[in-house]
C-alpha cells in the first residue's frame, strides 16, 4: 500500500480545525435586541444618546445589556416579549430624533469575531420579514424630463422672440413644436441644435411647420439608469427612516429593485412609505392675465378650498429640500418646517422677491398606480398596471416677504400627515413611480417553525444515513460517518465565511447533500469489496478501490455541480438558496469523502504489515 | 452485494413500461395540465394561524362579504392554519386587506399572520420562462460534458434518460395535481443532477468493461456492468431516499412538494439509469470500436486521488 504522506494528514487537520472554528459562531443563539440610531445620518450614536435611553428603560428591568456601537446603541434582551416591550417603551417616549428598530444581535464571542468568524445570515423565510420586488416605471421619468425641457424651451423661445403655435409633449414622448411659418421653424431648429444635445439629430417633422424632438437612445438609457439610481437612494433613505436593521435595497435586472426588510410585520405600512412617490412642487398662483396654456387648475387637498389656478412654471421641486421637520404652529396646528439647499434658497428668493403680495402655492404631487384592463392580440382581457399622478394644493399663502432657505408649510390635516410629509420630503422623491410586482412576507412564528422543521429533518436524515452506513460498512462506515459529519461542519463554515444566506430550501439542500455525499464512499467501498473478491490483498484492494472510483466520483459530481451552478445563475429566491448549499456541499463532500476517509482508513490499517482482513 | 441478474432479458418489458409511463404522463400534461403554483400564475396568497380550530365556512363567508369572491380557502398543515389563495389577482394590496379583514372579524381573538405572497402577472410568466430556460441549458451542458468525457452515444443515452425522468416526474405531478411551484422546479433540476449521477456511474463501468473484458457482445458487457454497479446504485438511492423522507415528514409544508418531487425523481432516476440509458446505448449500436480512438488518448484513466 502506498504511503500516505504526512502533509495530507496535516492538510486534513488544518481544514478540519478551520471548519470547526468558522462554523462555531452558528452555535451561539442571537439575542433579541433593539437598536436606536439618530434619524439624521450626519449624527453618530454617542454616550449622550445611550444615557437618554438608559433613563427611559432603567427602571423596567427588561434588558440584559446596553452597548454603544459605531452607528447605534444596542439594547440586548433575553426574550422576544421583552424586545417588543422595550421597543414600545422607546417609541412612545418623546425622542423624536431617533429611529428605533428591532434586531437580532449576534452573541459571537470576541475571540471568534476578531478572526472574522461570524454566523451565517438567515433568510427571511427563517427569521421573518418582508421581501418586495418593485418595477420602476422609467417611462414617467422620460416624460418628466421632456416636460422639463419643454418649459426651458418656452423661456428660450421667449428670449429669442421665436413665436410658436403649439408646444407640447406628445404621446410618443417626443416634444412636438408647431410654428406659423417655415422660417421660424428653421430658426427654432438652429437654436435647439445649439443648446440641447440630448435629441436625435437631424430633427424629424410631420410637415414643414412642425418639429418633433425625440430623445436619443443614449439619453434614454441615461435617464433610465439615473432614475433607478435615484430611486435606490431614496428607497435606502426611506428604509432607514422605517427603522430596520440589516435591510437590503438592491437593483435587480434593468428596471427592478429588491427590498428586503427583516423583522417588519406591518407590510401595509412599509409599502405605503416605500411606494409613495409624493413630492412637493412650489408654484406661483396664476394671475388674471396668465394665458390659459400656462396655467392649470388644481383642487385643494381634502377639499379645504375652491380649486385654484397655478402657473405651470415650477419654482422648485421637493428634491431641493435639505431637511424637513414636523412640528406645531402657534395655534397647535400641524406644520412642516422646511429648509432648502443653497440653490433652492436662491431660486425661491428670486421667485418671491418680485411677487410680494401674490400667493405661493404648494402642490402635493402623488404618484399612484391602478390596474386597467386591455385587450391583447388574442382578444383576451389582460390586466395592466398604469401609473398616474394626483396633484393637489396643500397650501396657498400670501407671500409677505421674500422667502429664503427656511420657511414652513401649514394647512395640514393632522400630526400624522405632517410627519409623513416631513418624512417623504426628507427621504427625497422617487425619480419615477414604482409598482410592487412581488411581495413575500413571512411572519415570525412561521420563521421559527421553519427553522425547527429544517433542524429536525436534518437531524433525522443524518441519523438514518449514519445508522445505515455504520451497520452496512462497519469500520469503513465509521470513516464515512466521520467524513459526512465533517462535511456538514465544512459546509456551514464556508457558508459563514461567504456570509451566504441560509434559507429553508438551503437547509433542504444540506439535507440532500447528506444523502448524496455518501455516494462517493459507497462507490469506493463497493470497489474495495470487489477487489477483495478478486483475491487481492486487503491493502492493495483499498488502494485500487480509491484509485478506480476517483474518476467516476469526479464525473458524477461535476455534472451535479453544473446543474447547481445553472440553478444559481437562473434561479431566484428559493431556488437560489437551494443551489448555494447544494454546490458548496458537492465541493466539500469531494474533499471529505475521498481524502478524509482515506486518511482515517490509513490510520487504522495502513501501519499493519500483514493485514488479513478488513471490516467493510 | 453480489448480483447476477439478466437485466437485458427484461429490457423489452421495460421499454413497454416506460412507453406507457411516458404516454400517461404526456396525456395528463395535455389534458389536465400542471397545477401551477402562485409563483407561476401570479396572484395573492395569505396564510393565517388561528388560536383554535379555524372555522373555514365562516372565513369563506367573511371573505365574500368583504368583497373577495373567488378566494380559495383551505386548511394548511393543521386545522388551525388556513391558506387563502386568490390566483391571478393583480393588486399588490389584497394580502394586507385580507389580513385586516379577518383579524377584525375574529371577535377580538388574535389571528397570527404566517405568510403573505403576492406575485405580479409579469413575474409569474417570467419565472416560468426562466425555469424552462434553466432546464434546457442544464440538459445542453450535461450533453456537452458527457460527450467530452465519454463519447457522443453516452451523451445521447444520458439525455434520453433525463428527458424520460423529467417527463415522468412532471407527469406524476400533473396526474395527482400537486402544486407545481418554484421549489418543485428546483427539485426537478436536482433530479436531473441526481439521475445523471447514476447514469454516469453505470456508463463509466460500461466504458471500463468494454476495454477490459473479452466478452462477445455489447449486451453482455452492459449486463455485467449493470450487475457490478447495482449494489452501489441501490445503496445511494436508499440513503438519498432516507433523507428525502425525513424532509417530507419533518420539513414542513413548504418543503413537502419539493421532497415529493425528489422522491419520485430518485425512484424513476434509478430505474432509468438501469434500463433506459443502457437500453439506449444498445439501440444506438455501441460497440468496442466506438471507444477505441478515445482509449489511445486517455491511456491512463486511473490518476491518483
Amino acid at each position: 500500500m502506498k504511503r500516505y504522506g504526512i502533509w495530507k494528514y496535516f492538510l486534513i487537520l488544518v481544514v478540519l480545525g478551520f471548519g470547526i472554528v468558522y462554523s462555531l459562531p452558528n452555535l451561539y443563539a442571537p439575542d433579541p435586541a433593539v437598536q436606536v440610531s439618530y434619524t439624521s445620518s450626519s449624527q453618530t450614536a454617542d454616550k449622550f444618546l445611550e444615557d437618554r435611553i438608559l433613563n427611559i428603560i432603567q427602571e423596567s428591568n427588561l434588558y440584559t445589556q446596553i452597548e454603544l456601537e459605531k452607528d447605534y446603541v444596542l439594547i440586548r434582551t433575553d426574550s422576544y416579549q421583552n424586545q417588543l416591550k422595550i421597543k414600545d417603551l422607546l417609541s412612545s417616549s418623546q425622542m423624536n430624533d431617533v429611529v428605533v428598530a428591532l434586531n437580532l444581535a449576534p452573541t459571537t464571542p470576541d475571540w471568534l469575531s476578531d478572526i472574522g468568524a461570524n454566523p451565517m445570515k438567515l433568510g427571511l423565510d427563517l427569521r421573518g420579514g418582508v421581501h418586495f420586488l418593485m418595477q420602476v416605471d422609467t417611462d414617467t421619468a422620460i416624460k418628466n424630463r421632456q416636460d422639463g425641457t419643454l418649459q426651458d424651451l418656452r423661456i428660450r423661445f421667449r428670449e429669442e422672440k421665436i413665436r410658436y403655435a403649439q408646444a407640447k409633449v406628445d404621446t410618443d414622448r417626443s416634444i412636438l413644436l408647431e410654428f406659423n411659418n417655415p422660417e421660424t421653424r428653421e430658426k427654432a431648429e438652429e437654436l435647439i441644435e445649439d443648446i440641447y444635445n440630448q435629441f436625435n439629430y437631424p430633427l424629424t417633422s410631420d410637415n414643414d411647420l412642425s418639429l418633433k424632438l425625440f430623445l436619443s437612445d443614449l439619453e434614454i438609457e441615461q435617464i433610465e439608469s439615473d432614475a433607478i439610481d435615484q430611486n435606490l437612494t431614496t428607497l435606502r433613505n426611506r428604509v432607514n427612516e422605517l427603522g430596520v436593521s440589516e435591510p437590503i435595497v438592491q437593483r435587480q435586472g434593468k428596471k427592478r429593485i429588491v427590498v428586503q426588510l427583516p423583522g417588519i410585520q406591518d407590510t401595509a405600512e412599509a409599502k405605503n412609505i416605500l411606494g409613495k412617490t409624493a413630492t412637493l412642487e412650489f408654484h406661483l398662483e396664476a394671475q388674471m392675465d396668465t394665458p390659459r396654456s400656462r396655467k392649470t387648475s388644481y383642487p385643494f387637498r381634502n377639499g379645504l378650498g375652491a380649486p385654484a389656478f397655478l402657473q405651470d412654471t415650477i419654482i422648485l421641486g421637493g428634491d431641493q429640500v435639505a431637511t424637513a421637520q414636523a412640528s406645531f404652529d402657534e395655534n397647535g396646528l400641524p406644520q412642516v418646517n422646511i429648509t432648502l439647499d443653497g440653490d433652492g434658497g436662491s431660486k425661491m428668493n428670486r421667485a418671491t422677491r418680485g411677487n410680494i403680495g401674490k400667493r405661493l402655492g404648494v402642490l402635493f404631487v402623488e404618484q399612484k398606480s391602478r390596474t386597467i384592463y386591455e385587450r391583447n392580440e388574442l382578444g383576451q382581457q389582460i390586466p395592466v398596471q398604469e401609473s398616474y399622478e394626483v396633484k393637489e394644493i396643500i397650501s396657498l399663502a400670501t407671500i409677505r416677504a421674500a422667502l429664503g432657505t427656511t420657511f414652513r408649510i401649514t394647512g395640514l390635516d393632522s400630526p400624522s400627515e405632517s410627519s409623513e410629509l416631513a418624512l417623504l420630503l426628507r427621504a427625497g422623491a422617487l425619480a419615477a413611480p414604482m409598482t410592487f410586482v412581488e411581495e413575500r412576507t413571512v411572519g415570525p412564528s412561521l420563521g421559527a417553525d421553519n427553522i425547527q422543521a429544517g433542524v429536525f429533518s436534518m437531524q433525522l436524515g443524518l441519523l438514518l444515513v449514519l445508522g445505515f452506513i455504520l451497520f452496512y460498512y462497519r469500520i469503513f462506515g465509521i470513516a464515512a460517518s466521520l467524513a459526512l459529519s465533517f462535511n456538514i461542519v465544512l459546509l456551514v463554515a464556508i457558508m459563514s465565511i461567504l456570509s451566504a444566506t441560509l434559507t429553508l430550501p438551503g437547509i433542504a439542500g444540506i439535507v440532500l447533500t447528506v444523502g448524496m455525499a455518501v455516494d462517493a464512499n459507497v462507490l469506493i467501498f463497493s470497489r474495495i469489496r470487489e477487489e477483495l473478491k478478486k483475491g487481492r490483498e486487503p491493502l492493495e484492494a483499498i488502494d485500487a478501490g480509491y484509485n478506480r472510483a476517483f474518476l467516476t466520483i469526479w464525473d458524477a459530481n461535476v455534472t451535479t455541480l453544473i446543474v447547481a451552478v445553472i440553478l444559481l445563475s437562473y434561479g431566484t429566491g428559493p431556488v437560489k438558496g437551494f443551489a448555494i448549499t447544494l454546490s458548496i456541499g458537492i465541493i466539500t463532500s469531494m474533499f471529505t469523502a475521498i481524502m478524509g476517509t482515506r486518511a482515517f482508513v490509513n490510520l487504522i490499517y495502513g501501519s499493519r504489515k500483514n493485514l488479513e482482513r478488513i471490516s467493510i | 452485494m453480489n448480483f447476477n441478474i439478466d437485466f437485458l432479458a427484461w429490457r423489452k418489458i421495460a421499454l413497454v413500461l416506460s412507453s406507457i409511463f411516458l404516454l400517461v404522463s404526456l396525456s395528463s400534461l395535455f389534458l389536465k395540465e400542471l397545477n401551477w403554483g402562485l409563483d407561476f400564475t401570479g396572484g395573492t396568497l395569505v396564510e393565517l394561524s388561528y388560536p383554535n380550530e379555524a372555522n373555514i365556512p365562516q372565513i369563506r363567508q367573511n371573505l365574500i362579504q368583504g368583497g373577495f369572491e373567488g378566494a380559495q380557502v383551505a386548511n394548511f398543515g393543521s386545522s388551525r392554519e388556513v391558506l387563502i389563495k386568490l390566483p391571478g389577482t393583480v393588486s399588490d394590496s389584497l394580502g394586507s386587506e385580507i389580513v385586516s379583514l379577518l383579524s377584525t372579524s375574529n371577535e377580538g381573538k388574535t389571528v397570527d399572520l404566517r405568510r403573505i405572497e403576492y406575485v405580479g402577472p409579469q413575474i409569474g410568466s417570467e419565472l416560468r420562462d426562466d425555469g424552462g430556460t434553466a432546464m434546457l441549458i442544464a440538459l445542453a451542458f450535461m450533453m456537452l460534458y458527457i460527450a467530452f468525457r465519454f463519447q457522443s452515444m453516452f451523451a445521447g443515452a444520458a439525455v434520453i434518460a433525463l428527458v424520460h425522468d423529467v417527463i415522468i416526474v412532471v407527469g406524476i405531478f400533473s396526474l395527482i395535481q400537486i402544486e407545481f411551484d418554484l421549489t418543485v422546479l428546483a427539485a426537478l433540476l436536482a433530479v436531473i443532477g441526481y439521475s445523471l449521477n447514476d447514469t454516469i456511474v453505470v456508463s463509466d463501468r460500461i466504458r471500463e468493461n468494454i476495454r477490459s473484458m473479452d466478452a462477445e457482445s455489447t449486451e453482455e458487457i452492459i449486463n455485467t456492468s449493470l450487475n457490478q454497479t447495482l449494489g452501489r446504485t441501490l445503496i445511494t438511492s436508499l440513503t438519498t431516499l432516507l433523507v428525502l423522507f425525513s424532509l417530507f415528514i419533518l420539513g414542513g409544508e413548504l418543503i413537502k412538494n419539493f421532497a415529493l418531487a425528489l422522491i419520485f425523481g430518485v425512484i424513476v432516476g434509478t430505474y432509468s439509469s438501469i434500463y433506459i440509458a443502457a437500453n439506449a446505448l444498445i439501440m444506438m449500436g455501441l460497440t468496442k470500436d466506438h471507444l477505441k480512438v478515445e482509449e489511445a488518448e486517455n491511456a491512463d484513466d486511473n490518476p491518483l486521488p
